[in-house]
């Protein structure tokens, strides 16, 4: 089964080692993927405080243009972010539901040479590499396990709620059981798992919405988690690169390091390091890899 | 010390709008808004409620009552980093983050919103890059907000911007997507009129 690869803004700039190890590992898993030609930005949660016609079909272009390269049958969409993830699924039940937004789509798309069926579902990695390629085969392929490892899988919201479609809204467990497979051993903190991380809000606001990635940080810390995984680049950007700021903000001395969870379970499954962006992180996790690695 | 000149603390009727409430729930995500109970679950389960100056549950109060301006110009609307906690916890099932962007939308739309506030300019300048590349700029939407709002922001943030740099983790020139974003920009006009009109024809049917 091939999938359509739909990357988002962020994975090709600050999110790029999420790119670089998520493809390495679907290459190791077999999952084949192809990037979607012409895509655009799905508009985030900006183009919704904007426009909401525009927020639609920004999204739902990419949806179009998936099934004009593949006419026939149903498609497989692979959003790695979690924006990019809930906003294509938002904008796909937009167009299905509303009849005079989706009366719209098909006609100016019809007239730009694209139409829009509905047959495209979207995927988030942890989903199909949990339920398509199975826990079983991925322990398989860890020929390194993260024997020893602590890791707080940290989920953020926007690919549980509002929609929970492949995971528990409120204990997600697919990132613990995919890390477990890999050999390490994970932590027990539901109320923070898809607590928000403050989003755009920590850089905006700072001292709002820095607390917010700060309450997950000290929490891991105090489970005595290594590392954190995240699965989406917003997320992992905050709990990793503010935390220079949050030294100062808070007077502590927090150094965690905040990684991909494909990071990690590519690293288990004996991919180099250079090929899973772990030089490129701006807290470092090669202490804790070594830990485990002894 | 404390000022002792007497103010009115409730406005008269004239004072609100009093068809803002329909407005609101005429936009989508509004829908449910008047099936509010006000139990103000969503207040306690929103991570960003202790900084607001109406909580969620004030601000469904208020549309309803008519009290835009204190809903369009305050911060509540704009500190909302759209979690969905409240959305999920709702026991009305009211989609609270989305009547969220339609306050978002409105605040807009009426050039209502607070000026230096950075989180409607973000939306603004994020919605501007797209809207010339097709792609979104980290560097080049961060800069411009702080540029508008609070550049001394841009020198607090200069140290972590570098080390992104040399790692490769921004772009300093502007990505652009493959293909002309001058289709994208005339397809979204289309849909936007095309919808447009089909409203208004709905409108006068009704």
């Amino acid at each position: 089964m091939k999938y359509v690869y739909y990357p988002g803004c962020s994975l090709k700039s600050s999110g790029k080692p999420y790119e670089e190890s998520l493809l390495e590992v679907f290459k190791k898993a077999g999952v084949e993927v192809e990037e979607l030609g012409g895509w655009n930005c799905c508009g985030a949660t900006a183009y919704m405080s904007v426009d909401e016609s525009d927020a639609m079909a920004l999204a739902g272009r990419n949806l179009a243009l998936a099934e004009k390269e593949h006419p026939e049958g149903r498609i497989e969409m692979i959003a790695p972010c979690n924006a990019c993830y809930l906003v294509l699924m938002k904008a796909k039940k937009q167009i299905e539901e509303r009849a005079h937004l989706g009366a719209a789509v098909q006609d100016a798309f019809s007239r730009a040479g694209m139409t829009y069926r509905g047959e495209v579902t979207i995927r988030h990695p942890l989903d199909v590499l949990v339920n398509d390629v199975g826990l079983d085969r991925i322990k398989e392929l860890c020929t390194r396990p993260l024997k020893g490892l602590k890791v707080a899988c940290y989920y953020g919201c926007q690919i549980v709620r509002p929609y929970a479609t492949f995971d528990d809204q409120f204990n997600p467990m697919t990132m613990d059981n995919l890390l477990r497979a890999a050999g390490a051993e994970t932590v027990e903190w539901t109320s923070m798992k898809a607590r928000c991380c403050g989003g755009t809000l920590t850089g905006t606001i700072d001292s709002a919405g820095q607390r917010l990635s700060y309450i997950i940080l000290k929490e891991a810390r105090r489970l005595q988690a290594d590392v954190v995984a995240t699965a989406c680049p917003l997320c992992q950007f905050n709990l990793e690169c503010y935390q220079g700021s949050m030294r100062k903000r808070f007077d502590d001395d927090l150094e965690m390091p905040s990684l991909f969870f494909s990071q990690l379970l590519g690293h288990a499954m004996g991919i180099k390091r250079r090929k899973l962006g772990l030089q490129d992180m701006l807290v470092s996790p090669r202490k804790a890899l070594k830990a485990c690695e002894a | 010390m404390k000022s002792l000149e007497i103010e009115r603390r409730i406005k008269y009727e004239s004072e609100v709008n009093p068809d803002f409430g329909k407005e609101i729930a005429s936009m989508t995500g509004g829908e449910d808004l008047y099936s509010c109970i006000q139990c103000g679950t969503c207040s306690s389960t929103c991570p960003v409620s202790i900084y607001m100056h109406y909580t969620p549950r004030r601000v469904i109060a208020l549309t309803r009552a008519g009290f835009e301006d204190e809903v369009l110009t305050h911060n509540t609307i704009w500190l909302c980093a759209s979690c969905y906690a409240c959305t999920v916890d709702c026991p009305k099932e009211i989609r609270i983050t989305d009547v969220m962007y339609a306050l978002k939308r409105k605040a807009i739309e009426r050039g209502a919103y607070p000026r230096r506030f950075p989180v409607p300019a973000l939306a603004k300048e994020f919605y501007n890059s797209v809207h010339r590349s097709g792609r979104s700029n980290e560097i080049h939407t961060v800069t411009k907000t702080f540029l508008k709002t609070n550049p001394l922001k841009l020198f607090k943030n200069a140290a972590m911007g570098i080390k992104l740099l040399l790692r490769g983790r921004l772009q300093i020139r502007e990505e652009k997507m493959e293909g002309a974003p001058a289709e994208v920009r005339e397809l979204l006009d289309a849909v936007r009129q095309k919808r447009k009109g089909l409203e208004q024809e709905a409108a006068k049917t009704v």
